[in-house]
């Protein structure tokens, strides 16, 4: 039998714990013996917990640990394709496909996630607008519900392989995944950066020419106001072709070993991260970032997953942990993100961070987060006085203009906004009733938002 | 489920007919609760409270009996409570009576019946709840502990007693639940201006329901154990602790 312990879990934000018995398995086998012998609390798949929210946790029930499902990656040269465990990192398998050729095909700010994790949460990257999320370049995945074992594909079963995506583990537990990658022919990054002094001419600039880039993000600096409103560093990029790399990179083009430098100590005092640090560092940032990088050529690790450099970074908000947020708007939401970036600008809400992109076209899931217009994260600490009230503020403008929060990032959305920002919730409802009709699959955010 | 700063969305007061229960109830309404149950000695004098709470947005709200000296029949309402509405996010236990000293001291029932309802209901109560809160993994209980329970002054001594074996109880309690998921907090107000104090002369750092409202809703959402109302009472009782008795019993507090 798989080993079973009572643990204490929260998501990446450190926030809200709450117990439950956390089962590591190793073969397939356990995880329909689990799905079968489910207690009346449920069960939910648990990856490497970088999910900011409560949808890897539940409360007085089984949490099933899929890192041991993790020792398949094959990849096929010849149709681009990878066939991948669920519980494999990206780190893990950025490290097999780059010095082959290949890059993912999207890519979260993170990659210690799972493979399984990133189709639960339909993640997106800096490319949403010229590629779609993750589950624009799934194949097929091997998905285990209550009802038994399936292989889906967007032919097979429309509803459910859609349905799967973004909908947080609630459809079943992903063991494997077929994924198209990207082939590329070096491991380096063309970028460019430039400083935008305020909110109206980052957005003109990238409603201009995003398109031209297959990478594009814009850093804001929430603590700006006035006519600096919404300052920003707009950074864009491509895989750069070999030809164009520097000599000393010439020789190994496809080189990726990224490595943490640092690790945050456990015991980073509460505070740190306040208004004033954080106002220091968004300056700093603003001031030297277009000068370091204007042009030029990064790496994987430097361009999409700076945070990674910093071992547990989390820990740095102190013991009371931070909140993500993360919206998207229409494109004719501009007024909007506007609103939304003086309101945190008023609340002098710091947010280290905050990242402004553009989404393209929308993929048939449900629950999927990404669709056209604006996204904005945030991560904010929950020491801010009157957070509580700012948030809940920003979700009825979200809401209002028909925008919606991202579930992989929620810990306090107020539910009754849930069926209004995922207008197809009944559609997720009837696939729910489809393959788990007993409610065998539980998660916190589950019945935090009320989720079918 | 509580969420990420604290707000809850279903509580079950125990004692809901207090003051400080209604503040509280309606601050976390205004928040994020939606389901409610109100449990108080007499359920009729309730329907006020759960029109006014619905009206503010709970859309589901239930009075159902509760007397805090009826201990025998605690364990089976708190199974019946949660075995009909599912995950309670937050306990509120708010009853207790202040009884009349100079009777407590001639008259051995009046004064075990202040011990009855504010120590041996809380613990009969407890218990029960915690066990219910373990087997869910999460939840909070909030128990409303005084002053009075730091440290028994000669004014309302019986009174002072019972909080204070409640308040230990709720701190052992609390340790008991580290790592299941459930928090114990404990909040001592000073003196409230409420229907238990009408006509007695307030304390130095009186304080109003309202305020201990917003204690509770804060301390939520700091996760912290322990809450006096107003603050600086925290720091008056550390200092009143160490007073020598014969000083302590000639204070005029």
């Amino acid at each position: 039998m798989a080993d079973a312990r009572s643990e204490m879990l929260t998501g990446w934000s450190r926030t809200a714990p709450s117990a439950a018995t956390v089962v590591s398995v190793s073969s397939d086998t356990e995880v329909d013996d689990l799905l079968a012998h489910a207690g009346e609390r449920g069960i939910i798949a648990r990856g490497l917990g970088r999910s900011y929210g409560d949808a890897a946790q539940n409360a007085g029930g089984t949490v099933l640990d899929g890192l041991s499902l993790a020792d398949v990656i094959d990849v096929d040269v010849a149709r681009d394709t990878v066939r991948v465990a669920a519980g494999i990192s990206f780190d893990t398998l950025m490290r097999f496909v780059v010095p082959l050729g290949f890059f993912v095909p999207v890519t979260p700010g993170t990659r210690l996630v799972t493979v399984g994790g990133a189709l639960a949460a339909d993640v997106h990257g800096k490319n949403h607008h010229v590629d779609g999320s993750l589950a624009n370049h799934v194949e097929a995945f091997t998905l285990h519900t209550p009802k038994g074992v399936v292989t889906v594909t967007p032919d097979s079963d429309p509803e459910l392989f859609w349905g799967t995506a973004g909908a947080m583990g609630l459809t079943g537990v992903v063991t494997e995944v077929v994924l198209r990658l990207l082939p590329v022919e070096t491991s380096l990054l063309r970028t460019r950066n430039e400083r935008c002094h305020d909110l109206d001419t980052v957005m003109a600039r990238m409603l201009d020419d995003d398109a031209d880039y297959r990478y594009s993000v814009a850093w804001i600096d929430c603590l700006a106001s006035g006519t600096s409103l919404g300052r920003s560093i707009l950074s864009r990029g491509d895989h750069a072709q070999r030809d164009e790399l520097p000599p000393k990179h010439r020789a190994k083009p496809l080189h990726f070993d990224p490595q943490a430098r640092i690790g945050a100590p456990p015991w980073a005092p509460n505070g740190l991260l306040n208004r004033a640090s954080i106002a220091i560092f968004n300056e700093l940032w603003y001031r030297v970032s277009p000068r370091l990088h204007g042009g030029g050529f990064e790496t994987i690790s430097s361009f999409f997953h700076p945070l990674d450099g910093v071992r547990e970074w989390n820990r740095l908000y102190g013991s009371r942990g931070f909140l993500q947020y993360q919206y998207v708007v229409p494109d004719d939401a501009h007024a909007a993100v506007r609103r939304s970036v003086e309101m945190l600008s008023h609340a002098r809400a710091a947010s280290f961070l905050a990242v402004l992109k553009r989404f393209g076209a929308q993929n048939p899931g449900p629950l999927s987060f990404p669709a056209p217009g604006w996204t904005l994260a945030l991560d904010i600490p929950a020491t801010v006085p009157g957070l509580a009230q700012l948030l809940d503020d920003l979700d009825e403008l979200v809401a209002d203009v028909g925008g919606r929060v991202y579930l992989a990032k929620d810990s306090r959305l107020r539910p009754e906004l849930l069926p209004v920002m995922y207008p197809d919730l009944p559609r997720f409802a009837e696939l729910r009733a489809r393959v788990d009709p007993a409610g065998v699959l539980q998660s916190d955010l589950r019945r935090r938002l009320g989720l079918p | 489920m509580q969420d990420s700063l604290g707000s809850v969305q279903s509580v079950l007061v125990l004692g809901a007919g207090s003051d400080i229960a209604h503040a509280t109830l309606r601050a976390l309404v205004k928040r994020r609760a939606r389901t409610i149950v109100l449990a108080a000695r007499e359920p009729a004098s309730l329907v006020p409270l759960a029109e006014e709470l619905r009206a503010l947005g709970a859309d589901k709200v239930e009075t159902i009996a509760f007397d805090a000296r009826d201990t025998e029949h605690h364990a089976a309402l708190i199974d019946d409570v949660f075995g009909r509405v599912g995950d309670i996010d937050l306990a509120l236990l708010a009853f207790g009576v202040l009884g009349d000293q100079a009777q407590a001291e001639r008259d051995p029932d009046a004064a075990v019946d202040i011990a009855r309802v504010n120590y041996l209901g809380s613990v009969s109560v407890g218990v029960p709840l915690a066990q219910k809160m373990r087997a869910q993994g999460h939840g909070a209980i909030v128990a409303m502990s005084s002053v009075a329970g730091e440290r028994a002054r000669r004014s309302n001594f019986v009174y002072g007693s019972s909080k204070a074996g409640m308040d230990a109880f709720f701190q052992g309690l609390g340790d008991s639940l580290v790592g299941s998921g459930v928090k114990v907090m404990i909040v001592r107000p000073g003196f409230v201006h409420t229907k238990m104090t009408e006509g007695m002369d307030p304390a130095p750092l009186s304080t109003t329901a309202d305020a201990v409202a917003v204690a509770i809703v804060h301390g939520l959402e700091r996760g912290s154990e322990t809450v006096w109302v107003p603050p600086t009472l925290r720091y008056v009782m550390s200092a009143l602790r160490h007073v020598p008795r014969p000083i302590f019993r000639k204070l005029p507090i």
